[in-house]
């Protein structure tokens, strides 16, 4: 490339406001969103799942997940008598499809949807070397594309499994609570495609929100609480075998 | 003042520091972005530009300004809880523009089973049929109408 002296000093002043624009990043779009009043979780039902897969589905639509990748994903579970330490899970495809049904003895069984737990002392975050990761002020568990190195200790750190590096992009990947949905006002798409109510969207902080109730009158559990991640997706029904 | 005396090299070697440190800062204050710790450590304008991710799902509010005639159906029957695009899909091309983006007619023959074929790992209050037994292939839509499923609400709409 040929550039005279006269053009690089034309050029300068131009470059430097373009990497002005990239330092600032695009402005707040929801201007009447406050972050500090709200802490979202999910509340999970796993005795009104059916497995129809509508939320895998509805997500993988909304926040254009790869095939074969996903950011929340339903499990059945195959209790036979009181084995807990010999149960059998699957998920094909995600449980996207639904689930074929099966044979022979059953024993119990029972379909658990995950995602993202939205830990508050999140695994993940604490780990990330260049802040990509973080703990929004509202309580979600976010990954700034734009600065992942696509490094994956965030991977290998969530007990979970719920993180992926994206093929495309090479960057962390994760359910993101429909941050862009919920600052709007609107439910997730996983929520909102769920025809049982099996999910449903939880803020921490308002009074009105229903799950304050609903945490209230029913037996509740996160899921490996031992590790002390401070989860706020709530499992209602949850058995004693899931992992 | 002996002690003093050749110290030239110590004077260069520490305003090489100094101008060391001062370009570090220097370019420490031109690389970091500005919302960079704005609400910890991380990238503050992240939280906006997630939030700019466009939507597929419209929401069922939505739906209900332009259909309230199927809405008020829907109320009535036992599916009265299942959002639109649970069934249609993502909609929220054809809540913008409504005329031009119409959205797919379903097969029951397809969609009803996703929920309703009988599985044992499915909760037992839950209705479900197995579907070959149930209707020898006739489509759903046949007796149930989805919005209003109960078979005595046909005809009604």
């Amino acid at each position: 490339m040929n550039v005279s002296r006269r053009k690089l000093l034309v050029l300068l002043p131009a470059a430097a406001v373009a990497w002005e624009h990239v330092l600032a990043g695009t402005p707040e779009n929801s201007p009447n969103y406050k972050e500090t009043e709200h802490w979202w979780g999910m509340l999970l039902d796993i005795t009104k799942c059916i497995g129809c897969g509508s939320c895998v589905r509805a997500c993988q639509l909304e926040n254009h997940v790869p095939d074969g990748y996903f950011r929340t994903w339903v499990e059945r579970y195959v209790v036979r008598d009181w084995g807990f330490e010999h149960i059998s899970v699957d998920s094909p495809e995600g449980g996207k499809n639904g689930f074929p049904a099966v044979t022979g003895e059953m024993g119990k069984s029972f379909f658990v949807p995950k995602m993202c737990n939205q830990c508050a002392d999140s695994p993940c975050t604490q780990v990330c070397p260049v802040g990509a990761t973080f703990v929004s002020p509202d309580g979600v568990v976010l990954v700034d594309k734009k600065y992942c190195l696509g490094c994956r200790y965030c991977i290998q750190a969530c007990p979970y499994g719920c993180r992926f590096l994206n093929p495309d992009t090479n960057t962390a990947e994760k359910c993101s609570l429909c941050y862009h949905r919920i600052t709007k006002g609107l439910t997730t798409a996983c929520c909102e495609s769920c025809p049982t109510g099996a999910r449903q969207l939880a803020d921490l902080k308002n009074p009105a929100d229903p799950v304050h109730e609903f945490l209230k009158t029913h037996s509740v559990q996160v899921l490996k609480p031992h590790l002390a991640t401070g989860a706020k997706a709530f499992y209602n029904g949850l058995d004693g075998s899931v992992r | 003042m002996s002690a003093f005396k050749d110290t030239g090299h110590l004077v260069r070697l520490a305003m090489a520091f100094v101008v060391g440190t001062l370009l570090f800062f220097v370019a420490r204050g031109f690389l970091v972005p500005k919302s960079f710790g704005q609400y910890g450590h991380y990238r503050g304008a992240a939280l906006g530009e997630i939030a700019a991710q466009p939507i597929s799902y419209g929401g069922h509010e939505v739906c209900e300004t332009c259909h309230s005639d199927i809405l008020d159906v829907k109320k009535a029957g036992r599916h009265a809880h299942v959002a639109c695009e649970s069934c249609h899909g993502p909609q929220a091309k054809h809540t913008e523009d409504p005329g031009s983006v119409v959205p797919a007619k379903l097969d029951t023959a397809v969609l009803c089973v996703r929920c309703h074929e009988a599985n044992h790992s499915k909760p037992m209050d839950f209705p479900q049929v197995h579907s070959a037994e149930h209707s020898s292939g006739l489509k759903c839509d046949t007796c149930h109408q989805p919005h209003t499923p109960r078979i005595e609400a046909k005809g009604k709409k």
